[in-house]
């Protein structure tokens, strides 16, 4: 087993928070169509909270820290909280548009031996591009920043959502991304707003184009047959019993600019605020916390007998806003077929309702066509 | 390399004690380590000004029953070797921050 592995492993034995993902503030100078944030501010950390926060994270044993927002660096206080992060020697992994990275900036965190930073790029086309994040220059000033940070040395990392204004685009953001010598990951996740407001999954990529990406070889390379393989079946009752879904909760949690705690950034079950509680006491004792820690692959409605169980990409916070963090996500079901062309009973079932209901309404107004002239 | 009589911890690096294990992640490369406890106590204590031998003989010499000879051969070697793999400074004389 690799060092990485066998310390998570550790960590999810001795219950230890390992990484912890540290929105800043929910400002941003983009307004990205697909941001499932409302960007206002409602009173986040000051900066003596957010120092006293990360002090209390190091003695709990945080060892990953990403710092992200909304726009990072929309706060002045930017620096000396990465300072003090690097003081107390965590691994800071920092997530920005860096629309506003100067020289001066790069040339400053890359003294603090931050880890590395990601930037959000979504096209290789600056009309596309600045069309999803709303802001005009953007995508010039997002490869600009992103060029100054490999300069000075750091290591960077494009990270382009699919979706469907941009979905022809991502091979056009890999290319740009290595003649940069830039990494380069994608996701077609579009995660529904923290308010419950799901409108935006509009955005996302329809299933016979996701299946298209999917088995696109320039995008997966080697991995394009593992990755759709035929699912395996369920995973075995005795594994299933002692699985977790997945890390949030487990070792990994996100706090917001407003202090609040919870499993995980895509995961709305809100365990504590910091404003109000030490994180280690959240950590440990929250009630809800332990709720979610108390689930095991076994315990999933439908998801325990599914035949993409030992390979979904299930996301128990996307289960969550879908109703029910032990019920499936139907986002990943989808992305299960995408993959295998094999539905999940769960998406058969989901499909069934949505036929039925569209049959319903169907036979409720049969109003007839009636032409005027 | 001249035996190493001082030592610091590398700029670039985060580390975290992991339940009984020292963790060590460089910044260059994400490259990880964990270290044992002697070298994870040597590693603690470079700050480096204070020399090798005296962080041999107040922070080892004191945990575990071995002699001030062997102890410091043994913390020169590690150093050494920590330092191939760029989480520690070497150097004969004291460490600024600006460099060795």
């Amino acid at each position: 087993m690799s060092l990485m592995l066998d310390m998570g492993a550790r960590s999810l034995k001795l219950g230890i928070p390992l990484r912890v993902h540290l929105d800043l503030t929910y400002r941003c100078n983009e307004r990205c169509v697909h941001c499932y944030l409302d960007h206002e501010d409602h009173g986040e950390l000051k900066t003596a909270e957010v120092l006293d926060l990360l002090d209390q994270m190091a003695e709990a044993q945080v060892f990953f820290l990403t710092l992200s927002g909304g726009e990072i660096f929309m706060r002045q206080d930017l620096f000396e909280i990465i300072e003090h992060a690097r003081r107390l020697q965590f691994s800071v992994q920092l997530k920005t548009n860096a629309v506003m990275v100067t020289r001066a900036k790069a040339l400053r965190l890359s003294k603090l031996g931050i880890e590395k930073v990601q930037i959000s790029l979504y096209s290789h086309k600056a009309e596309v591009h600045d069309e999803i994040t709303k802001l005009p220059n953007s995508f010039r000033r997002t490869v600009e920043g992103a060029r100054l940070l490999r300069e000075h040395g750091i290591q960077v990392k494009f990270a382009n959502v699919i979706m469907t204004p941009n979905q022809d685009d991502y091979r056009g953001v890999q290319e740009l991304a290595e003649s940069m010598g830039i990494g380069y990951t994608v996701d077609a996740t579009i995660t529904p707003m923290l308010d419950g407001d799901r409108s935006i999954l509009s955005l996302n990529v329809e299933a016979a184009r996701l299946r298209e990406i999917y088995h696109d070889k320039s995008l997966l390379g080697e991995e394009k047959d593992s990755f759709n393989a035929p699912p395996t079946g369920p995973l075995p009752a005795e594994e299933a019993y002692a699985s977790v879904p997945c890390s949030a909760g487990h070792n990994s949690c996100y706090v917001s600019p407003y202090g609040e705690v919870y499993p995980c950034v895509q995961f709305p079950y809100l365990t504590g605020n910091i404003r109000e509680q030490k994180f280690i006491d959240i950590w440990r004792d929250s009630e809800q916390m332990k709720e979610v820690r108390s689930i095991r692959v076994s315990d999933l409605q439908g998801c325990s007998s599914c035949v993409h169980g030992g390979s979904c990409s299930r996301c128990p916070g996307l289960a969550y806003m879908e109703g029910n963090m032990r019920g499936p996500s139907i986002q990943d079901c989808e992305r299960s077929f995408a993959r295998t062309g094999v539905p999940s009973k769960n998406l058969e079932r989901k499909r069934a309702e949505a036929a039925a209901k569209a049959t319903e309404k169907s036979a409720k107004f049969p109003i007839p066509i009636v032409v005027l002239s | 390399m001249n035996a190493p009589n001082y030592i610091a911890r590398a700029v670039n690096v985060a580390a975290r004690q992991i339940g009984d294990e020292f963790m060590i992640m460089s910044g260059n490369d994400s490259s990880l380590f964990s270290l044992n406890e002697t070298a994870a106590m040597l590693w603690q204590a470079a700050d480096g000004v204070t020399p090798l031998a005296d962080i041999v003989a107040q922070k080892i010499c004191t945990e575990f029953d071995i002699d001030p000879e062997t102890a410091l051969a043994d913390a020169r070697a590690t150093a050494v070797e920590l330092a191939e793999h760029g989480i520690l400074r070497v150097s004969d004389r004291p460490v600024t921050e600006s460099g060795s």
